[in-house]
Protein backbone atom coordinates (compact mmCIF):
# COMPACT_ATOMS: atom_id res chain seq x y z
CA UNK A 1 0.00 0.00 0.00
CA UNK A 2 0.83 3.64 -0.56
CA UNK A 3 0.43 6.66 1.40
CA UNK A 4 -2.36 8.44 0.47
CA UNK A 5 -2.56 11.13 -2.01
CA UNK A 6 -6.27 12.40 -1.81
CA UNK A 7 -6.22 13.71 -6.13
CA UNK A 8 -4.84 9.60 -7.05
CA UNK A 9 -7.70 8.19 -4.64
CA UNK A 10 -10.50 10.78 -5.76
CA UNK A 11 -9.68 9.40 -9.30
CA UNK A 12 -9.99 5.80 -8.03
CA UNK A 13 -13.19 6.44 -6.07
CA UNK A 14 -14.85 7.74 -9.45
CA UNK A 15 -14.16 4.55 -11.41
CA UNK A 16 -16.53 2.90 -8.96
CA UNK A 17 -19.82 6.01 -9.12
CA UNK A 18 -22.87 4.54 -10.29
CA UNK A 19 -23.08 1.01 -10.03
CA UNK A 20 -23.68 -2.08 -8.03
CA UNK A 21 -19.82 -2.31 -6.05
CA UNK A 22 -19.37 -4.36 -2.88
CA UNK A 23 -18.06 -2.76 0.02
CA UNK A 24 -16.11 -3.89 2.56
CA UNK A 25 -16.10 -1.75 5.92
CA UNK A 26 -14.43 -2.15 9.63
CA UNK A 27 -13.26 -0.86 12.21
CA UNK A 28 -11.19 -2.26 14.82
CA UNK A 29 -9.18 -2.14 18.26
CA UNK A 30 -7.77 -5.59 18.09
CA UNK A 31 -9.54 -8.07 20.12
CA UNK A 32 -6.74 -7.88 22.95
CA UNK A 33 -7.37 -4.41 23.86
CA UNK A 34 -9.44 -4.48 27.22
CA UNK A 35 -6.89 -7.85 28.06
CA UNK A 36 -3.87 -5.68 28.12
CA UNK A 37 -6.19 -2.80 29.76
CA UNK A 38 -9.00 -3.68 31.45
CA UNK A 39 -10.42 -0.25 31.63
CA UNK A 40 -10.64 0.39 27.68
CA UNK A 41 -13.81 0.24 25.80
CA UNK A 42 -13.15 -2.17 23.49
CA UNK A 43 -15.02 -1.74 20.13
CA UNK A 44 -15.64 -2.78 16.45
CA UNK A 45 -17.67 -3.16 13.36
CA UNK A 46 -17.81 -4.78 10.37
CA UNK A 47 -19.38 -5.63 7.43
CA UNK A 48 -18.54 -7.54 4.01
CA UNK A 49 -20.08 -7.99 0.89
CA UNK A 50 -22.82 -5.24 1.37
CA UNK A 51 -24.16 -4.18 -2.24
CA UNK A 52 -24.19 -0.90 -2.74
CA UNK A 53 -24.66 2.23 -5.21
CA UNK A 54 -23.17 5.61 -4.60
CA UNK A 55 -23.92 8.68 -6.34
CA UNK A 56 -20.94 10.60 -5.36
CA UNK A 57 -17.87 9.59 -3.19
CA UNK A 58 -15.37 12.04 -1.21
CA UNK A 59 -11.78 11.51 -0.06
CA UNK A 60 -11.19 14.82 1.84
CA UNK A 61 -9.05 16.08 4.98
CA UNK A 62 -5.70 18.73 4.94
CA UNK A 63 -3.36 16.07 5.75
CA UNK A 64 -3.36 12.23 6.59
CA UNK A 65 -5.20 10.58 8.18
CA UNK A 66 -8.12 11.35 5.84
CA UNK A 67 -11.95 10.69 5.40
CA UNK A 68 -13.64 9.48 2.89
CA UNK A 69 -17.57 9.69 2.49
CA UNK A 70 -19.90 7.72 -0.04
CA UNK A 71 -23.63 9.29 -0.64
CA UNK A 72 -25.86 5.94 -1.53
CA UNK A 73 -29.20 6.76 -2.53
CA UNK A 74 -31.09 6.27 0.45
CA UNK A 75 -28.44 7.08 2.72
CA UNK A 76 -24.11 7.39 3.54
CA UNK A 77 -20.73 5.12 3.91
CA UNK A 78 -18.12 6.60 5.63
CA UNK A 79 -14.71 5.95 7.35
CA UNK A 80 -12.06 8.51 8.77
CA UNK A 81 -8.65 8.25 10.05
CA UNK A 82 -7.83 6.42 6.18
CA UNK A 83 -3.89 6.57 5.74
CA UNK A 84 -3.23 3.95 2.51
CA UNK A 85 -4.65 2.91 -0.16
CA UNK A 86 -3.92 0.28 -2.93
CA UNK A 87 -5.77 -0.83 -5.72
CA UNK A 88 -4.96 -4.38 -6.18
CA UNK A 89 -4.76 -7.40 -8.72
CA UNK A 90 -8.53 -8.18 -8.52
CA UNK A 91 -8.83 -4.70 -9.39
CA UNK A 92 -10.41 -4.02 -5.74
CA UNK A 93 -9.78 -0.56 -3.90
CA UNK A 94 -8.48 -0.75 -0.89
CA UNK A 95 -8.46 2.37 1.85
CA UNK A 96 -7.14 1.76 5.67
CA UNK A 97 -5.65 3.52 7.92
CA UNK A 98 -3.03 2.31 10.14
CA UNK A 99 -1.57 3.42 13.43
CA UNK A 100 2.06 4.13 13.85
CA UNK A 101 2.71 0.84 14.75
CA UNK A 102 1.82 -0.20 11.23
CA UNK A 103 -1.72 -1.68 12.85
CA UNK A 104 -4.77 -1.66 10.98
CA UNK A 105 -7.27 0.51 12.74
CA UNK A 106 -10.00 0.67 9.80
CA UNK A 107 -10.76 -0.23 6.40
CA UNK A 108 -12.98 0.75 3.66
CA UNK A 109 -12.76 -1.03 0.62
CA UNK A 110 -14.73 -1.68 -2.48
CA UNK A 111 -14.47 -4.27 -5.24
CA UNK A 112 -16.41 -4.32 -9.05
CA UNK A 113 -17.39 -8.15 -7.86
CA UNK A 114 -17.82 -10.39 -4.09
CA UNK A 115 -14.44 -9.75 -1.68
CA UNK A 116 -13.45 -13.68 -1.30
CA UNK B 1 -1.16 -46.57 24.60
CA UNK B 2 -0.25 -48.64 21.82
CA UNK B 3 -2.46 -45.94 19.70
CA UNK B 4 -1.46 -42.21 19.52
CA UNK B 5 -2.06 -39.69 17.71
CA UNK B 6 -2.14 -36.04 18.89
CA UNK B 7 -5.30 -33.46 17.37
CA UNK B 8 -4.78 -30.06 18.04
CA UNK B 9 -7.66 -27.49 17.20
CA UNK B 10 -7.11 -23.58 17.11
CA UNK B 11 -9.18 -21.13 15.16
CA UNK B 12 -5.97 -18.57 14.36
CA UNK B 13 -2.70 -19.44 12.26
CA UNK B 14 -0.02 -18.41 14.97
CA UNK B 15 -2.20 -19.76 17.63
CA UNK B 16 0.38 -22.99 18.24
CA UNK B 17 3.41 -21.11 17.72
CA UNK B 18 4.29 -19.53 21.98
CA UNK B 19 2.96 -22.34 23.35
CA UNK B 20 2.37 -25.45 22.20
CA UNK B 21 4.69 -25.84 19.44
CA UNK B 22 7.34 -26.84 21.45
CA UNK B 23 4.74 -30.36 22.48
CA UNK B 24 4.06 -30.34 19.22
CA UNK B 25 7.47 -30.85 17.95
CA UNK B 26 8.34 -33.48 20.68
CA UNK B 27 5.60 -35.71 19.82
CA UNK B 28 6.75 -35.53 16.15
CA UNK B 29 9.73 -36.33 16.74
CA UNK B 30 9.12 -39.70 18.76
CA UNK B 31 6.76 -40.36 15.37
CA UNK B 32 3.20 -39.17 16.75
CA UNK B 33 1.45 -38.34 13.53
CA UNK B 34 0.16 -34.85 14.87
CA UNK B 35 -3.11 -33.52 13.25
CA UNK B 36 -3.48 -30.28 12.98
CA UNK B 37 -7.31 -28.32 12.55
CA UNK B 38 -6.77 -24.20 11.76
CA UNK B 39 -10.87 -22.89 11.59
CA UNK B 40 -10.13 -19.72 10.21
CA UNK B 41 -6.99 -18.02 8.50
CA UNK B 42 -6.84 -14.98 10.75
CA UNK B 43 -7.98 -13.00 8.14
CA UNK B 44 -8.46 -10.07 10.73
CA UNK B 45 -4.87 -9.43 11.73
CA UNK B 46 -4.12 -5.89 12.30
CA UNK B 47 0.06 -6.01 12.26
CA UNK B 48 0.31 -4.75 8.37
CA UNK B 49 3.91 -3.20 9.14
CA UNK B 50 5.04 0.37 8.64
CA UNK B 51 5.45 0.71 5.76
CA UNK B 52 2.41 -2.49 5.01
CA UNK B 53 3.64 -5.53 3.89
CA UNK B 54 0.04 -6.81 3.81
CA UNK B 55 -3.66 -5.39 2.99
CA UNK B 56 -6.77 -6.72 4.38
CA UNK B 57 -7.15 -8.51 1.25
CA UNK B 58 -3.49 -10.31 1.00
CA UNK B 59 -3.01 -10.75 5.20
CA UNK B 60 -5.37 -14.65 4.68
CA UNK B 61 -2.72 -15.61 1.93
CA UNK B 62 0.36 -14.60 3.58
CA UNK B 63 -1.00 -15.96 7.03
CA UNK B 64 -1.93 -19.40 5.32
CA UNK B 65 1.85 -19.44 3.61
CA UNK B 66 3.19 -19.22 6.63
CA UNK B 67 0.98 -21.71 8.56
CA UNK B 68 2.35 -24.29 6.27
CA UNK B 69 5.82 -23.22 6.46
CA UNK B 70 5.36 -23.72 10.37
CA UNK B 71 3.58 -27.17 10.22
CA UNK B 72 6.64 -27.94 7.88
CA UNK B 73 9.02 -27.04 10.70
CA UNK B 74 6.90 -29.22 13.14
CA UNK B 75 6.46 -32.02 10.77
CA UNK B 76 2.90 -32.00 11.35
CA UNK B 77 1.74 -34.28 8.43
CA UNK B 78 -2.19 -33.50 8.43
CA UNK B 79 -2.80 -29.82 8.52
CA UNK B 80 -6.37 -29.06 7.77
CA UNK B 81 -7.32 -25.49 7.20
CA UNK B 82 -11.60 -25.21 7.50
CA UNK B 83 -12.01 -21.69 5.59
CA UNK B 84 -13.99 -20.41 8.33
CA UNK B 85 -13.54 -16.76 8.71
CA UNK B 86 -11.69 -14.91 11.73
CA UNK B 87 -13.83 -13.24 14.74
CA UNK B 88 -17.03 -14.91 13.89
CA UNK B 89 -16.24 -18.24 15.29
CA UNK B 90 -18.61 -17.37 17.99
CA UNK B 91 -21.33 -16.49 15.77
CA UNK B 92 -21.51 -20.04 13.93
CA UNK B 93 -24.22 -23.18 15.15
CA UNK B 94 -22.00 -24.24 17.89
CA UNK B 95 -23.87 -27.74 17.35
CA UNK B 96 -22.74 -27.74 13.49
CA UNK B 97 -19.16 -26.74 14.69
CA UNK B 98 -19.01 -29.41 17.79
CA UNK B 99 -20.67 -32.22 15.62
CA UNK B 100 -17.40 -31.40 12.67
CA UNK B 101 -15.00 -31.90 15.32
CA UNK B 102 -16.66 -34.95 16.73
CA UNK B 103 -16.26 -36.49 12.94
CA UNK B 104 -12.51 -35.72 12.93
CA UNK B 105 -12.28 -37.43 16.70
CA UNK B 106 -13.79 -39.93 14.98
CA UNK B 107 -11.61 -40.39 12.04
CA UNK B 108 -8.77 -40.00 13.86
CA UNK B 109 -9.45 -41.51 17.12
CA UNK B 110 -6.93 -39.01 18.74
CA UNK B 111 -5.20 -40.24 22.52
CA UNK B 112 -4.81 -36.26 23.10
CA UNK B 113 -6.63 -32.96 22.06
CA UNK B 114 -4.88 -30.10 22.07
CA UNK B 115 -7.16 -26.47 22.23
CA UNK B 116 -8.65 -22.99 24.16
CA UNK B 117 -9.42 -23.57 27.91
CA UNK B 118 -13.25 -22.27 27.22
CA UNK B 119 -13.87 -18.76 29.25
CA UNK B 120 -9.74 -18.84 30.05
CA UNK B 121 -8.91 -17.83 26.84
CA UNK B 122 -9.60 -14.75 26.10
CA UNK B 123 -10.07 -14.15 22.01
CA UNK B 124 -13.94 -14.54 21.49
CA UNK B 125 -12.84 -17.36 18.73
CA UNK B 126 -10.10 -18.94 20.90
CA UNK B 127 -13.58 -19.24 23.63
CA UNK B 128 -15.49 -20.57 20.81
CA UNK B 129 -13.31 -22.97 19.63
CA UNK B 130 -12.83 -24.66 23.01
CA UNK B 131 -16.28 -25.03 23.57
CA UNK B 132 -16.85 -26.73 20.34
CA UNK B 133 -14.00 -29.20 21.19
CA UNK B 134 -15.49 -29.75 24.94
CA UNK B 135 -18.98 -30.37 23.32
CA UNK B 136 -17.86 -32.69 20.87
CA UNK B 137 -15.22 -34.93 23.50
CA UNK B 138 -18.05 -34.50 25.74
CA UNK B 139 -20.86 -36.78 23.40
CA UNK B 140 -18.08 -39.53 23.92
CA UNK B 141 -18.66 -42.20 26.81
CA UNK B 142 -16.44 -41.35 29.29
CA UNK B 143 -14.51 -44.51 29.10
CA UNK B 144 -13.95 -43.39 24.95
CA UNK B 145 -12.95 -39.64 25.70
CA UNK B 146 -9.02 -38.40 24.64
CA UNK B 147 -7.54 -36.35 27.26
CA UNK B 148 -7.91 -32.62 26.54
CA UNK B 149 -4.90 -30.71 27.18
CA UNK B 150 -6.18 -26.61 27.49
CA UNK B 151 -4.26 -23.54 26.88
CA UNK B 152 -5.28 -20.50 28.87
CA UNK B 153 -4.29 -16.79 29.25
CA UNK B 154 -6.82 -14.55 30.78
CA UNK B 155 -5.91 -13.02 33.89
CA UNK B 156 -8.27 -14.71 35.91
CA UNK B 157 -7.14 -18.11 34.79
CA UNK B 158 -4.64 -18.83 37.44
CA UNK B 159 -7.20 -17.84 40.11
CA UNK B 160 -10.05 -19.55 39.08
CA UNK B 161 -8.33 -23.17 37.14
CA UNK B 162 -5.10 -22.82 39.87
CA UNK B 163 -2.02 -23.83 38.35
CA UNK B 164 -1.64 -26.08 34.80
CA UNK B 165 -1.08 -29.55 36.00
CA UNK B 166 1.17 -30.13 32.39
CA UNK B 167 4.20 -29.11 32.21
CA UNK B 168 6.12 -29.41 29.10
CA UNK B 169 9.83 -28.81 29.03
CA UNK B 170 10.13 -28.46 25.31
CA UNK B 171 14.18 -27.10 25.39
CA UNK B 172 15.35 -30.54 23.49
CA UNK B 173 13.41 -28.93 20.55
CA UNK B 174 13.52 -24.93 21.29
CA UNK B 175 15.31 -24.63 17.91
CA UNK B 176 12.51 -26.23 16.10
CA UNK B 177 10.06 -23.89 18.28
CA UNK B 178 12.37 -20.71 17.37
CA UNK B 179 11.84 -21.71 13.54
CA UNK B 180 7.73 -22.11 14.04
CA UNK B 181 6.97 -18.62 15.67
CA UNK B 182 9.45 -16.97 13.07
CA UNK B 183 7.12 -18.77 10.12
CA UNK B 184 4.62 -16.86 11.77
CA UNK B 185 6.74 -13.65 9.81
CA UNK B 186 3.54 -11.76 9.63
CA UNK B 187 2.27 -12.13 13.22
CA UNK B 188 5.66 -12.44 15.26
CA UNK B 189 8.16 -10.47 13.82
CA UNK B 190 7.97 -7.18 15.60
CA UNK B 191 6.91 -9.23 18.68
CA UNK B 192 10.68 -10.84 18.60
CA UNK B 193 12.11 -7.69 17.79
CA UNK B 194 10.52 -6.38 20.64
CA UNK B 195 11.63 -9.02 23.01
CA UNK B 196 15.25 -8.68 21.57
CA UNK B 197 15.27 -5.32 22.02
CA UNK B 198 13.66 -5.38 25.99
CA UNK B 199 15.83 -8.53 26.98
CA UNK B 200 19.36 -7.95 25.27
CA UNK B 201 20.79 -8.75 28.88
CA UNK B 202 18.02 -11.05 29.93
CA UNK B 203 18.38 -13.75 26.54
CA UNK B 204 18.77 -16.76 28.79
CA UNK B 205 15.57 -15.96 30.75
CA UNK B 206 13.36 -15.82 28.08
CA UNK B 207 14.58 -19.02 26.88
CA UNK B 208 13.94 -20.75 29.97
CA UNK B 209 10.18 -19.17 29.96
CA UNK B 210 9.77 -20.64 26.21
CA UNK B 211 11.01 -23.77 26.99
CA UNK B 212 8.35 -24.38 29.07
CA UNK B 213 5.08 -24.85 27.74
CA UNK B 214 1.60 -25.51 30.02
CA UNK B 215 -1.36 -26.92 29.79
CA UNK B 216 -4.58 -27.33 32.19
CA UNK B 217 -6.21 -31.03 31.68
CA UNK B 218 -10.05 -30.38 31.09
CA UNK B 219 -12.00 -32.22 33.77
CA UNK B 220 -15.26 -33.56 32.18
ZN1 LIG C 1 -5.73 -16.75 18.33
Amino acid sequence: MQPITPETVQNEIDKFLNQDVYLHLETTNGAYASHFNQSFFSVGAYIRNAKINFERGVITGEKSPYRAGLKINIGWVYAEGLTHWEVNEDGQLLLAGHDAEGKLAVALQLSPHPFE
Amino acid sequence: MSHEHVLVVFPHPDDEAFGVSGTIAMNTKKGVPVTYVCLTLGEMGRNMGNPPFATRESLPKIRKKELETAAGVLNISDLRCWGLRDKTVEFEDPKTLAARIENVIDELKPSLIITFYPGYSVHPDHEATGAAVIRAVEQLPADKRPAVHCVAFSNDCYEMLGEPDVINDVSSVSDQKLEAIKAHRSQTEWIIAAMAEENKDKVPEVLKRMNREQFWTYKF
